[in-house]
């Protein structure tokens, strides 16, 4: 019986890791270009809710995934523009579209709270492997998304430590002098990173509303795009170790719903905190570890990059 | 031999306010090693600047192995076959050799096959005698070692035209010796070199031709057997140089500075200053040779109070200063002109009031309560301006916008205002042009006569001679040795920034140093 | 493509030499007229008149005595919380944590005036004053720590607080607070008569403006002329120089962050003793978030804070009447968001001077 229940919570920390994940990663492919993107939050709450819509419209749940993805992107590239064409502030820009993200999903997404969403991602369970042991029910009995998800995850390490633009990605965010200096587009390798960590925060908002929920409401990604920053330095900008790290903070969210439902005697609002405080704390451990190990970001992260001043 | 590579006809280039370049020609024979050879600001490396496709020429046009090219970037340099190694290293310190080699390559395959890559570097870096470790990061390597690197990324490429801007800048002469052997192998395979340079003895020592730049122009060419220092002297600076600052003998007083068996920690919290003892007496400049990196800022900032003591003792006339704040050790009379002038010594957003009390502000006589006498500070600042000739556009302009003789003027004014009992001076004059140069060294100077001990951290030997009472080399964060200036000469030194005991094997070290150099005080 | 994102623009920008005067006019007036254009093309989307919502929203924000009067009450608590940040991000302490410091100073104030309702107001009002500064304070100094021992990203420790302080007001009001009387609703009992900030007239107008005023001008004489001040400024502009000339970093990011905090906190005090009169969830509408852009557009200056606090409350009154006639509220947070992105773009016009592009030019 207690089996059960810890299969449960797992298989639960599992879905509800899954959204940051696709966040963290979409940060990830950013930060190693060498630029901060802190509108995570806004961008997947504006993919939230286009891929809801285009989710009601079409009763096709991948076409608002698409949807998501394309406003997401939409989202990074205005980012992108002002950090990396009009050298802007990183951190200010990234803030102005978590702001404007919040405002915009609010303004699109006021005719669509309470609006069922005809078809959302179904279970597929996936043959031999759902029907192993523990292994199965935990991780491959889920919606199609989350196996989206264990296919990115190496695909992202190898594009980053083992292949060519993977080396041009990480020496623009490194040093993108010297990056420029070898004939790599530091401009044009930031923006494409950029919008595709736009385009993957998209999908992490797209999975609350088509899939996790599925519904929409406001500020229904409550930080876990923030989340999904501090993840990337817990992962130290590597998708593998995000992976796992994102599940942990979906374990917590998922137990804190769990112990909700068994009854005990902690307010639900201190249960809903943990998430949240986990965070800290885990960014607190994360910090003092990588000191001592000297890992550091990416050294060029939140510089905007000027030729005039090589 | 007498094959031309390469014709820059006319290059001009303009920067807002100047003409970097003024019609330039220069010739590059196949297989030659031609030396660059001008003052800072004379247009050198603008002018290599635009053969590697950093800038592009306003005006003139580069006519390379017989065809009209137009570099757009330094991609398209590269893969014309024109490489550049410049002075700051452009390489990515987290990655591995073969990765800052292999990058950019578009040869290399989409998924990166390092074992294989690794493989053809270490049979290109045999080769030419360039002694690398494809699998070593680059934060590991010693500048000499990075620098290889850098040609041997060239040499990867297939650059058949290899530009060194200011290569022994960082190098000891006995590094430098050894590169100049690796260069001449270079061209033997018919491949040209471009060596920028403002050191004499360099040209002499290496080059078949040398033209020379003044003030945005080429003022000659001469072939090898054309040369004496003396012409090349005269062309350079375009009047006869007379050797300047006579030292006057200061009557040096008690110890100022004391160094007791000082330890540190590098960045990379390895060693980096092991057993340092030193001592500075008041009127006395002990100026401190070495290769940049082998503990230099260690040095200066375990004295100014930035870098934590791990063992050992520090003294300013008597009172322990050993791991005091660095409020502290300003208020105990230390100034720190430090190596990153805008940034560290200077604020770059402020103004030059700001930059100016920078170390005064908390001092009584500016204070009206918890607020800052303003009107008395910028009464100061103005005074300061004037006796120091800082040009500015107005006291509150930020700062950031001065050149760099005038930044260094105003950090020296504020840190000399304070009437220092003892000036850590960590390469005072790089990047600054001569008359700026000139100006930083007579405000040293005269700081000794006042009788403030100084000490002179650069890696230029002809300042730290020019200069100096005493001379000290770090070599890996150790004290190799010390001698009085007036018997010091450049070979020994030159022993010692290797990491020779000066006093057990200098007899022994074989004299092969191809660098025959010798002081000149022609600057 | 290369062309395209490096060269396409048929304008170049040449640094300036000194930053242009004019500019830092002219940029955020054209900021405002761009977000609104943007606004205008989402509303004509959505068919909406949007020459009549806007209409409709200036002449209720500014159009009338009793409009104005509404704009400044909404813009209180957007000055305070704007002052608060601003005074952190002088230093480049990214205090995102505004909204839940000024949550934390409501708790705390809000639990003087429940604990003694009957006591006077010459007590309780301090009492709450000093009760809501010092609790925004520690929300602020608390993710200061870590910041200033181990260089912990202080955006995400202060913005995880902002949940956890709204989660906290939500437990109080839906238990321990929530009035016995109130119909089940998560409302405290009404605060008594001591614990309301006195309003001028007869409008809603309460002390709090004074708070706001009083501060704003503290804030300009401690950046601008203290020794204080003059150590916030070298740390933002340059740590390693701050460093180099022996001022005490770590004690100035904790000090700077718990007077940034009270100050937000002083903001959620003045809300619910000046307007709301009692304790219930969604005391802000996301003021501290809006304080964020009201900073950055002032330029961190205080007086200019004041008159970007003042245009904010008038849109927030406006997008509130604008309700009434089917446009969404979040339409106000999306113009501000545009807003701040007009600006930020527009700050390459103070560093650069945009010439046409010619011919000849190279390099990049």
């Amino acid at each position: 019986m207690t089996t059960d229940i810890l299969i449960a919570i797992l298989a639960t920390a599992v879905t509800a890791g899954t959204p940051i994940l696709f966040a963290a990663l979409g940060e990830i492919l950013a930060e190693r270009s060498g630029v901060l993107n802190l509108g995570v939050e806004g961008m997947m709450l504006v993919g939230a809710i286009s891929g809801f819509v285009i989710g009601v419209k079409t009763a096709n749940p991948w076409l608002g995934l698409i949807m998501a993805m394309v406003a997401g992107g939409s989202m990074a590239m205005i980012h992108a523009f002002l950090c990396v064409s009009l050298k802007a502030n990183q951190v200010v820009s990234g803030l102005a579209l978590t702001l404007f993200g919040i405002g915009l999903s609010g303004y699109l997404g006021k005719a669509m709270i309470g609006v069922p969403l005809p078809q959302p991602f179904q279970t597929v369970n996936l043959p031999v492997l759902s029907d192993l042991p523990f292994i199965g029910p935990v991780f491959f009995q889920h919606d199609p998304l989350v196996y989206l998800s264990f296919l990115l995850v190496p695909a992202l390490w190898a594009l980053i430590f083992k292949t060519r633009a993977g080396l041009n990605m990480r020496a623009v965010g490194e040093n993108p002098a010297t990056a420029d200096s070898m004939g790599i587009n530091v401009f044009l390798t930031r923006y494409i990173y950029v919008i595709a960590g736009g385009m993957l925060a998209g999908i992490g908002g797209a999975y609350l509303s088509l899939a996790y929920v599925p519904s929409w409401m406001e500020n229904m990604t409550a930080g876990r795009g923030w989340i999904a920053v501090a993840l990337v330095i817990f992962a130290t900008w590597n998708p593998l170790s995000a992976l796992w790290g994102a599940y942990i903070f979906g374990g917590i969210d998922a137990l804190g719903f769990r112990l909700q439902a068994l009854d005990v005697m902690i307010s639900p609002y201190f249960l809903k905190m943990l998430p949240y405080l986990f965070t800290i704390a885990v960014l607190i451990l994360v910090t003092r570890k990588n000191l001592v190990n000297r890992i550091g970001s990416p050294k060029s992260l939140g510089v905007p990059y000027d030729r005039e001043e090589r | 031999m007498a094959v031309i590579m390469l014709h820059m006809n006319a290059i001009t280039k303009r920067f807002p306010g100047v003409v970097a370049n003024a019609g330039i020609d220069f010739d590059l024979r196949t297989g030659e090693i031609h030396a660059l050879l001008g003052e800072n600001g004379s247009g050198k490396s603008t002018l290599m600047s635009i053969l590697a496709g950093l800038y592009r020429q306003d005006e003139g046009e580069i006519i390379f192995k017989g065809r009209r090219v137009d570099f757009r970037s330094p991609r398209d340099a590269i893969g014309a076959g024109i490489g550049m190694v410049h002075q700051h290293f452009k390489l990515v310190e987290t990655f591995t050799v073969a990765d800052n080699i292999l990058l950019g390559d578009k040869r290399a395959a989409f998924f990166l096959n390092r074992s294989k890559s690794e493989a053809s570097i270490e049979g290109l870096s045999a080769r030419y005698g360039l002694q690398i470790n494809p699998r070593a990061k680059i934060w590991q390597l010693s500048v000499g070692e990075k620098q290889r690197v850098e040609i041997v990324k060239m040499l990867y490429r297939g650059s058949e035209v290899l530009i060194l801007d200011e290569p022994t800048a960082v190098l000891t002469p006995r590094e430098a010796g050894e590169l100049f052997n690796n260069l001449r192998r270079m061209t033997g395979g018919g491949r040209s070199v471009i060596v920028i340079t403002h050191k004499l003895q360099e040209v002499m020592e290496i080059a078949d031709r040398v033209t020379v730049l003044r003030a945005g122009r080429a003022v000659a060419t001469l072939e090898r057997d054309e040369l004496s220092e003396r012409k090349l002297a005269w062309l350079m600076v375009g009047r006869d140089v007379v050797v300047q600052h006579k030292k006057e003998p200061v009557h040096s007083s008690n110890i100022i500075l004391d160094l007791y068996n000082v330890s540190a920690l590098n960045d990379q919290s390895r060693p980096g200053l092991e057993d340092v003892s030193l001592n500075i007496r008041g009127g006395e400049i002990l100026g401190m040779a070495g290769v940049a990196g082998n503990g230099q800022r260690e040095l200066a900032e375990v004295i100014a109070g930035l870098r934590p003591v791990t063992r050992g003792a520090i003294t300013i006339e008597g009172r322990d200063i050993t791991n005091r704040t660095p409020r502290e050790i300003i208020a105990a009379g230390v100034s720190h002109i430090p190596e990153d002038r805008l940034g560290t010594g200077l604020i770059p957003g402020l103004g030059a009031v700001d930059n100016l009390i920078l170390k005064e502000y908390r001092q009584p006589s500016l204070a009206r309560g918890p607020l800052i006498d303003w009107k008395r500070a910028r009464a100061d600042a103005e005074r300061l301006v004037d006796r120091f000739n800082v040009l500015l556009t107005s006291l509150d302009a930020p700062v950031k916008f001065l050149s760099g003789g005038n930044l260094q003027k105003l950090l020296l004014a504020r840190e000399i205002s304070a009437c220092p009992k003892l000036i850590v001076a960590v390469y005072p004059v790089r990047g600054l042009d001569i008359g700026a140069m000139q100006a930083v060294h007579q405000l040293l100077l005269e700081q000794r006569s006042r009788g403030a001990a100084i000490l002179l951290i650069s890696e230029d030997l002809d300042e730290i001679f020019k200069l100096s009472d005493r001379i000290g080399v770090l070599y890996e964060g150790r004290l190799t040795g010390f001698l009085p200036a007036e018997h010091a000469d450049l070979e020994e030194i030159g022993l010692l920034m290797m990491g020779s005991k000066w006093t057990d094997d200098m007899e022994e070290q074989p004299n092969d140093i191809s660098f025959t150099a010798r002081v000149t005080h022609l600057l | 493509m290369t062309s395209l994102l490096q060269h396409g623009l048929p304008i170049c920008f040449e640094k300036r030499l000194a930053p242009s005067r004019s500019a830092v006019f002219i940029v955020p007036v054209l900021s405002v007229i761009l977000a609104l254009l943007t606004g205008g093309v989402a509303l004509a989307l959505s068919g909406k008149d949007p020459l009549a919502v806007y209409y409709i929203m200036f002449s209720r924000a500014f159009g009338s005595t009793y409009g104005l009067s509404e704009t400044a009450v909404r813009a209180i608590p957007l000055l305070l919380a704007g002052l608060g940040v601003a005074l952190a991000f002088r230093m480049q302490l990214w205090n995102i944590g505004g909204e839940g410091q000024l949550f934390m100073g409501a708790i705390a104030a809000g639990w003087v005036a429940l604990s003694f309702p009957q006591a006077p107001a010459w007590v309780l009002l301090p009492a709450m004053f000093a009760a809501g500064g010092l609790a925004g304070g520690l929300w602020a100094f608390l993710p200061s720590i870590p910041r200033a021992y181990l260089g912990v990203n202080e955006i995400i420790t202060t913005l995880m607080l902002n949940y956890v302080a709204i989660l906290t007001l939500d437990y109080l009001v839906y238990g321990p607070w929530r009035d016995p009387g109130g119909y089940n609703f998560p409302l405290s009992a009404p605060f008594g008569a001591g614990a309301i900030l006195p309003a001028f007239g007869d409008t809603r107008i309460h002390a709090g403006l004074l708070f706001g005023l009083i501060i704003a001008v503290i804030f300009y004489i401690v950046i601008y002329r203290s020794r204080w001040g003059y150590e916030i400024r070298v740390i933002g502009e340059s740590p390693a120089a701050a460093r180099y000339a022996g001022i005490n970093i770590p004690r100035n990011i904790m000090l700077v962050m718990f007077v940034s905090g009270a100050i937000c906190g002083l903001a959620g005090m003045a809300e619910v003793s000046g307007v709301i009169h009692r304790m219930q969830p969604g005391i802000s509408a996301g003021y501290g978030y809006t304080a964020i852009i009201i900073a950055w557009l002032a330029k961190l200056n205080p007086f200019a804070i004041i008159l970007v606090a003042f245009l904010f409350g008038g849109l927030q009154v406006g997008g509130f009447i604008a309700q009434t006639s089917g446009v969404p509220a979040a339409m106000v947070a999306m113009l501000q968001g545009s807003l701040l992105f007009f600006v930020l773009g527009g700050e390459i016009l103070l560093k650069y001077r945009v010439r046409w592009r010619t011919r000849t030019v190279g390099g990049g």
